[in-house]
């Protein structure tokens, strides 16, 4: 399949810049409710007719790639279709309400809150959930503040300096446990691109907190060992941490809190099919077992039990909560689009989704004329583009109106495509993205060199933006 | 497809030790789409039917319908961030724009496309104060009126990078500068100040405050949010070295506590911002193009030594934002700003003239709200208000907090009538 992506372009530039087609400068000095010395002497903004800016953002869309232009199969990025009726959920009027108000008056959204909460912690095998992480990241955070606090609470908080992680994990798991102050003791992969036991059992001990794993791993491989892995880290002393971001491939299937892990967190925008908005917001909710729950984040959201005509659900603190890594209640929004879809999947969707998303791996692992190292696979593979560059293989896709894999990562595969199609796509989207990774795979040298061209803008010196930082309209200005 | 996988069933394809197979019932039922979008619907429905004359940190603008439209075209919700820039220039050019903004709100250099909220924002500044620091030192310095979550949030990631949170007192509502001098000293390594502040007060004396910072070599924070920096002093110029705060004041509404994490500072601190930046360069046909740029600062690359774990952030809130800027455009936005100071001048003298309470309580100027002192007890009287229908802050054991914007504007009257009747 060709592709032509909508291209506005004019001069030296492509859509020009609101600034550029018009600005005000705006003085505020007159009739100004407060003082000079309190407030600007004037602001200069964009400042366009409506028509004008439905038109510049419209503009800005059609030069822009989402999971609805076409396949998005972004290894570890599980970017499926998102059932547009959860937009129309999120935007009801009832879930406008105010972060502040007491609970009483919240009733509806401590509700839902409750329901998903209950929802995720069958899913992930966890006791007691907690929502307010916004991203996945943050979850993270969260989830090794809670296994801190739990060391702490034991006493040796001091002498547990070290969070393990393998090699091939999430960059942010890295920085998660470094920003909670750990030491990061890096774990090499086994020659099967699973945990090496023994590197793990030597590099585990008294000084072990914890150790990160996402399971599958980043190879899309099923850590079969994760009984052992976890028996080698609590007779340590140590938590296991689960990463969620590729929980897809086990909904209703298989269960962290049933393998051993202690936390864990889920990416309700990748699992959940939440939108990923160019970026964000996402939601990190953790899930924890019991003997961890009254370190979570709070306040938490519990149904009153008490047999009393008062409120049905209230908000209460954990006993050795870990304070707060989220002003309010989290992504709220966000929150409520991933019950809406859970609720829509049921048991047996969710069941089927993990399924679809499997086989869909598989099934275009076969299809890629390129080296595909270890497998089966669970939700994603990772190719090699071989002889040739990962990040200009995925240029040339772009050209064949798919979105290309991840590349270059995990380094374990050299020059690696590392892609997850997600059981949203068809038989035909994926013989269509099969021929997309062909078609670029026979390209003769040299001729990615000027991909992509049917994209809205030709390809871009990003050496150049790093060496010369232009971030803002004021920048090019001078 | 399983043939040409090679397997008889997707079962077959798991590669899942039998101990550990999950084979029993999640007990979710599965409802068609009509249904779950009623179910929630009646779910929320629960929420009690109040005005809400809400605010502290989280507040409700209108948001023009444009927002919604625009922003919710699938190219844009629907993709990823923006790792291959040939195929996603509409949303760095959005979040090129709306760095733009804010950069001109604040009057800084650097402005990144968004962390999660202001008390995250907030967090990730004491980090950043944490590696630049001139001195060995470790505290961090805040207002004793620092909305507590915000300061939970805050303790949380100072305590990873090994600093203390501490606090400096406030006059009638606003900066008690002599004590923040006596209180900062060799050790004091950020000094955070607000304005508006969660009372609505506008800070009187930044430059003195950032004077103090300036003379222990710590870094000057100000939290503060678009709609108030359209009007108030540029923070460059009060010299804040760092502005954050809750973007979201616009294009977003309170949309309970979801917000947008602003984040903007000096040039000097460009290879230690937090999160993604979006940059200007040109293309292969030698035409301006953007990308996401300095990605050396961020954990996929630089992982524990990264200047953040954040990855996902809250971009297309941001680009909501920008869109609801650019609607109100500078003169919109500096009229707003008016309103949001007479709004609550107006309201004050309203309620001040409710016997059994005083507004407002602070004798400053005062931004979307201000406190009341009430002869009853504040909690009591919130509580006899919201069976009234309105929904107020009890902040303490005789001061209520009421904020009004645009939105509320015309339900004062009926709140004012409804404290005649409750505050007595």
């Amino acid at each position: 399949m060709r592709y032509d992506q909508a291209r506005w372009a004019e001069d030296d530039r492509y859509e020009a810049l609101l600034a550029e087609k018009d600005t005000t400068e705006v003085e505020v000095g007159e009739e100004s409710p407060l003082p000079d010395d309190l407030t600007r002497d004037s602001l200069e903004l964009p400042g366009l007719a409506e028509p004008e800016l439905a038109r510049h953002y419209t503009r800005l869309s059609q030069m822009n790639y989402g999971v609805e232009s076409g396949p998005f199969p972004l290894g570890s990025c599980t970017m499926k279709y998102n059932p547009t009726f959860t937009e129309d959920v999120a935007a009801l009027p009832d879930a406008a309400v105010h972060p502040d108000r007491p609970a009483e008056h919240a009733q509806g959204t401590l509700a839902v809150l409750a329901s998903l909460q209950d929802y995720l912690a069958r899913i992930g095998g966890m006791d007691a959930v907690s929502l307010q992480p916004p991203a996945g990241a943050a979850g993270e955070f969260a989830g090794i503040l809670v296994a801190r606090a739990y060391h702490e609470h034991r006493g040796d908080g001091d002498s547990r300096t070290e969070v393990v992680i393998p090699a091939s994990a999430h960059g942010t798991n890295f920085a998660s446990a470094a920003m909670v102050g750990y030491d990061v003791v890096e774990l090499p992969a086994g020659d099967d691109g699973r945990v090496d036991l023994e590197a793990l059992s030597a590099a585990v001990g008294e000084e072990t907190a914890a150790l990160m794993l996402t399971n599958p791993n980043t190879l899309g491989l099923f850590e079969r060992d994760i009984e052992e892995i976890a028996r080698i880290v609590h007779d340590a002393g140590g938590l296991l941490y689960y990463d969620g971001a590729n929980l897809n491939a086990l909904l209703g299937r298989a269960r962290p809190g049933d393998m051993g892990f202690d936390i864990m967190h889920y990416n309700v925008h990748k699992t959940f099919a939440t939108p990923h908005g160019g970026g964000g917001p996402g939601a990190g909710p953790i899930g924890v077992v019991e003997e961890l729950a009254p370190f979570l984040p709070a306040p938490r959201v519990r149904e009153v039990d008490d047999g009393s005509a008062g409120p049905e659900y209230e908000l209460f603190e954990p006993e050795h909560t870990i304070g707060k890594v989220h002003g309010a209640m989290g992504n709220w929004l966000v929150l409520l689009k991933a019950y809406a879809y859970i609720a829509r999947l049921g048991d047996e969707g969710l069941h089927d989704a993990s399924a679809k998303a499997v086989l869909n791996a598989n099934y275009l692992a076969e299809q890629v004329d390129l080296e595909v190292p270890f497998g089966p696979f669970h939700h994603e593979f990772v190719a090699s583009a071989g002889d040739q560059d990962a990040a200009e293989f995925a240029k040339g896709m772009l050209d064949y109106g798919v979105h290309p894999p991840t590349t270059k990562w995990p380094e374990i595969v050299p020059e690696a495509l590392m892609t997850e199609p997600t059981e949203a796509e068809s038989k035909r989207t994926l013989d269509q993205l099969a021929e997309a990774f062909n078609a670029v795979a026979d390209a003769s040298d040299g001729s990615l060199a000027d991909a992509p061209t049917a994209t809205a803008v030709r390809r871009v010196d990003q050496t150049d933006a790093a060496r010369n930082p232009r971030l803002s309209w004021h920048a090019l200005e001078e | 497809m399983l043939s040409a996988v090679g397997v008889d069933s997707e079962a077959a394809l798991f590669d899942v030790p039998e101990q550990l197979r999950f084979d029993g019932d999640l007990g979710i039922e599965a409802r068609s789409e009509r249904e779950v979008r009623e179910e929630v619907a009646g779910t929320l429905a629960a929420n009690a039917d109040l005005t809400e004359f809400l605010g502290r940190g989280h507040h409700d603008h209108y948001v023009p319908s444009l927002v919604d439209h625009v922003a919710d075209r699938s190219e844009f919700l629907t993709s990823y961030t923006q790792y291959q820039p040939e195929v996603t220039q509409g949303f760095l050019q959005a979040l090129f724009e709306f760095q733009s903004m804010v950069v001109e709100l604040t009057g800084l250099d650097v402005a990144n496309c968004s962390v999660y909220d202001a008390a995250t924002a907030l967090g990730e500044t004491a980090t950043l104060a944490a590696r630049v620091r001139a001195t060995d030192g470790d505290r961090v310095l805040v207002p004793e009126l620092l909305r507590e979550r915000t300061a939970d949030v805050l303790r949380n990631y100072a305590a990873g990078a090994g600093l203390t949170v501490d606090t400096y007192p406030h006059d009638d509502g606003v900066a008690d500068v002599g004590a923040l001098a006596d209180r900062a000293g060799e050790d004091t390594i950020m000094i955070y100040a607000e304005t508006p502040t969660v009372r609505g007060t506008v800070e009187e004396s930044l430059s003195e405050v950032g004077a103090v910072a300036d003379e222990h070599g710590a870094l000057f924070c100000l939290g503060s949010d678009p709609v108030a920096l359209s009007l108030l002093e540029e923070p460059a110029a009060a010299g804040a070295d760092v502005v954050v705060g809750d973007a979201a004041t616009l294009g977003l509404g309170t949309a309970y506590g979801m917000g947008t994490g602003l984040f903007a500072c000096r040039e000097d601190f460009l290879r230690q911002v937090p999160g993604r930046l979006v940059g200007a360069t040109t293309d292969a046909a030698g035409r301006r193009a953007y990308t996401l740029t300095l990605q050396t600062r961020e954990q996929h690359i630089r992982r524990e030594r990264a200047t953040s774990n954040i990855c996902t952030n809250q971009a297309w809130v941001a680009l909501r934002v920008a869109i609801h800027a650019a609607s109100l455009g500078p003169d919109g936005l500096v009229d707003l700003a008016k309103r949001c100071v007479r709004l609550a001048e107006k309201t004050a003298e309203r309620v001040d003239s409710v016997p059994g309470i005083q507004a407002p309580y602070h004798d400053r100027h005062h931004f979307r709200e201000f406190l009341a002192h009430t002869d009853q007890p504040a909690p009591a009287v919130a509580g006899d208000l919201a069976q009234e229908g309105y929904a107020v802050h009890a902040v303490d054991d005789h001061l209520l907090q009421i904020a009004v914007t645009e939105t509320t504007a015309e339900e004062v009257d009926g709140l004012v009538a409804a404290l005649r009747g409750v505050a007595g």
